[in-house]
């Protein structure tokens, strides 16, 4: 029930963030990450960072993607 | 409480078709012709079409109305094949409007006009006062002749033709969306705007009558252009999800709001369902020309006992490609 | 607890199971995952995946979604939502159809937005209807702190907020369907963590799996899945340990619990679920549109031969709806399983016909 999307912070500006989703650029309230930096990757949901994403793990999701995309 | 219009009959989907299909059709006996641009039955073969536009903001990325105006016109005698020729200009302005953005928009339209040979001929301007019109809308109504004596048709898609695509896809829907003020996103995806009739005229150059069937995949996007092709000419057809090309930024887009980027708006591409034996051919033409170097071929028209499109997943799985509903919504679940 | 393998499309060839198991997914956005990348063909047939009532937008009550609209038409009113709800058949109308007729509707992304429409147009009242699990409350309570920082007094919330592991004890507690494993919500669980279903699992022993939104991830967490039951084990596992901590995100749920308390709910279809919602507390009662304009809340009308309930028990499949397809299509909704881009039915019509 829940769209989020994975983007890396650029910058910070107090409790705004700039975050980096595949080139765009989408402002996301850090009210409820405050402990992220920039650099972070974050899991974005209407307009709020909830999570900070495991680069590890970050890494591992595009290579879901690639894989699928790579099959076609 | 189901008659009053709302956005999603504006909206390019199945809202749409509806409207059209039972309230617009009470302007002409028959069957209509359901392509982009009607031919006038006898004498010389002249194709015309007629077009509103009534984008907000007026101004984006890629473009403005005026550039619309002519290009979505301009791209609607295309799609038969005809050479467009002449257009009239319909103008509701609205008091406050700064002259400023008229210029503009006259300017551009002029522009894309001449970039296509297009003459305008006739015109007509009103004043409606403040509040009663979004800043300016524009009718183009265009002319154009066709050559061929089987112009493309929606109705004209054959089992076993390939379909392909003229380039990425999405791009004027996203550029459009992200010049609203409302949303808190940036990204640098310009609208595709253009008139397409260098392009179209080299792929009818290439393969000729192999070209089936032309569709400009504007409102509803790909989606709802290959729907309409399928219904009008009574197919299926397979997409291969991975064949199609989207930019990045544009599925970056999509994802945020959870939009589909096949459902998304184009005014500088098309869809061409093109005989097996030229596709080859056709896709070297397109990818040959300017506004077509990313062509592709995305899928192929099947039999079907109802009309629909399929599409085959990156895992290899199905699923249909179904008309969209209404109204774009950006949504949170 | 069962290793975790090489995600990927070897995930695909490893689901099996001997035996019959239905597998529920509690989360809207998986339900529309899983119909857009045709997850349910890659599944053996001895399994069963059913969506449950998993998408805010469906369980919405008939008698909010007609308040929203009563209150939109309103002249002082500025009703904002998100664009989901928009499209949601209440007993006789719908907010779209509530803007065509005059009504100020707005739809926003960030519920912030919406009280920042509020300090914009101090003369307009700004009703923000509040629609969403764990994953989106907090953000909804945010926009009310921020309301308070910016001391407005035309900014209210219609609260219509629920709670995800209440509904799947009630589910439990019921046996409508037989339930064997969960496939778990994976954003709220970046909120809630894993605690919830360590609860459930002790209670009912059954296999919960959180599970992420990229097929194979989804197709990772199915796996899983159906080697527990395949094991006759069952544990709460987190198959997406990059997004969601044990214990969630302990920030989101302080701000959440500032603004929110735990409340009963009715939700559409499966009826009262006791503290399944959120309500506003009294110390922010200005920013409650119930308590702040002394609204009731009515009960509305389900559509005649709508089977959304049952669907969103798991107990129909859309299918098995009279109305599927015929008279309830996503350009006429008549139920919200229609509307919802993630509910069942929609996706059903939409992907697999």
């Amino acid at each position: 029930m829940c769209l989020a999307v994975p983007g890396r912070i650029e910058r910070i500006d107090g409790l705004w963030a700039t975050v980096e989703v595949s080139g765009v650029r989408v402002k996301a309230r850090l009210d409820l990450l405050p402990e992220a930096v920039v650099d972070d990757c974050v899991l974005v949901h209407a307009g709020f960072a909830i999570t900070v994403i495991d680069p590890q793990q970050a890494a591992e999701i595009a290579r879901l993607r690639r894989e699928v995309t790579q099959l076609g | 409480m189901k008659d009053i219009i709302t956005m999603a009959h504006g909206a390019g989907g199945e809202s749409m078709r509806r409207l059209l299909a039972d309230e617009i059709a009470v302007l002409y006996d028959g069957h209509a012709d359901l392509d982009d641009a009607a031919i006038v039955p006898g004498g010389p073969r002249l194709a015309v079409t007629t077009d509103s536009f009534v984008i907000s903001p007026l101004t984006f990325p890629g473009g403005d109305v005026g550039k619309l105006a002519a290009a979505g016109t301009i791209n609607d005698l295309c799609m038969r094949g005809a050479t467009p020729l002449y257009m009239t200009v319909g103008l509701i302005l609205e008091e406050g409007l700064p002259m400023a953005t008229l210029r503009l928009a006259l300017s551009s339209l002029r522009a894309t006009c001449d970039e296509a040979a297009v003459a305008v001929i006739a015109g007509d301007t009103k004043v409606v006062q403040r509040g009663k019109g979004d800043g300016l809308f524009v009718n183009t109504t265009g002319v154009g002749m066709v050559g061929a004596p089987q112009p493309p048709s929606s109705c004209s898609a054959v089992p076993g033709d390939r379909v392909l695509v003229s380039g990425y896809l999405g791009d004027h829907g996203v550029a459009v969306l992200a010049a609203r003020e409302d949303l808190p996103l940036r990204t640098e995806i310009a609208s595709d705007c253009a008139p397409l009739h260098g392009l179209v005229a080299a792929l009818i150059s290439a393969v000729g009558s192999d070209v089936h069937v032309l569709r400009d995949p504007t409102r509803g996007g790909l989606a709802s252009a290959l729907n309409e092709i399928a219904a009008d000419s009574a197919v299926g057809i397979m997409l291969e999800e991975e064949a199609v090309p989207v930019r990045p930024q544009v599925r970056g887009v999509c994802e945020i709001l959870g939009l589909d980027p096949l459902c998304m708006a184009n005014e500088g591409k098309l869809i061409a369902c093109v005989a097996p034996s030229g596709a080859a051919a056709a896709l070297e033409a397109l990818r040959s020309h300017p506004l077509g170097q990313d062509a592709a071929i995305v899928g192929e028209v099947i039999d079907s006992a109802t009309p629909r499109v399929q599409v085959t997943t990156g895992l290899g799985t199905g699923r249909v490609l179904s008309m969209p509903a209404g109204e774009l919504l950006p949504r949170i679940c | 607890m069962a290793s975790r393998g090489a995600v990927g499309l070897q995930a695909v060839a490893a689901l099996e199971c001997t035996r019959e198991a239905n597998l529920m997914e509690v989360c809207g956005t998986h339900s529309h995952a899983i119909a857009r990348h045709g997850i349910k063909q890659l599944l053996p047939e001895t399994v069963r995946l059913i969506s449950g009532p998993g998408c805010p937008v469906c369980v919405t009550p008939t008698g909010d979604i007609d308040l929203a609209i009563e209150l939109a038409h309103r002249p002082e009113v500025t009703l904002a939502t998100f664009g989901d709800m928009m499209r949601v058949p209440g007993s006789e109308s719908s907010l779209e159809l509530a803007r065509a007729h005059g009504g100020d509707v707005r739809t926003v992304y960030c519920p912030t937005e919406a009280s920042a429409l509020a300090a914009e147009y101090p003369d307009r009242l700004v009703v923000f209807l509040g629609v969403g699990f764990e994953t989106t409350a907090p953000m909804v309570a945010g926009s009310v702190l921020e309301a308070e920082r910016c001391d407005l007094d035309n900014y209210v919330v219609l609260c219509c907020h629920k709670l995800i592991p209440p509904a799947m004890d009630a589910l439990l507690a019921t046996e409508d369907v037989r339930i064997d494993g969960f496939l778990c919500p994976g954003h709220v669980s970046t909120i809630i963590g894993m605690e919830p279903y360590e609860r459930l699992v002790a209670r009912y022993r059954v296999p919960c799996v959180v599970a992420g939104f990229e097929p194979l991830e989804i197709v990772e967490a199915l796996r899983l899945l159906l080697l527990q039951i395949e094991r006759g084990i069952w544990a709460a596992e987190n198959a997406y340990p990059g997004s969601v901590r044990p214990d969630g995100n302990p920030r989101a749920r302080a701000v959440l619990e500032t603004v929110f308390e735990s409340t009963d709910a009715r939700w559409r279809g499966l009826g009262m679920i006791p503290g399944s919602g959120l309500r506003i507390r009294e110390r922010y009662a200005r920013f409650d549109a119930v308590s702040r304009l002394g609204l009731d809340r009515p009960r509305g009308r389900e559509p005649e031969g709508c089977a959304c309930g049952e669907i969103l028990r798991g107990v129909k499949a859309p299918a098995d709806c009279p109305l599927f397809g015929d008279t309830c299509v996503p350009q006429a909704p008549v139920g919200p399983c229609m509307v919802s881009s993630e509910g069942a039915c929609a996706a059903a019509y939409r992907y697999e016909r």
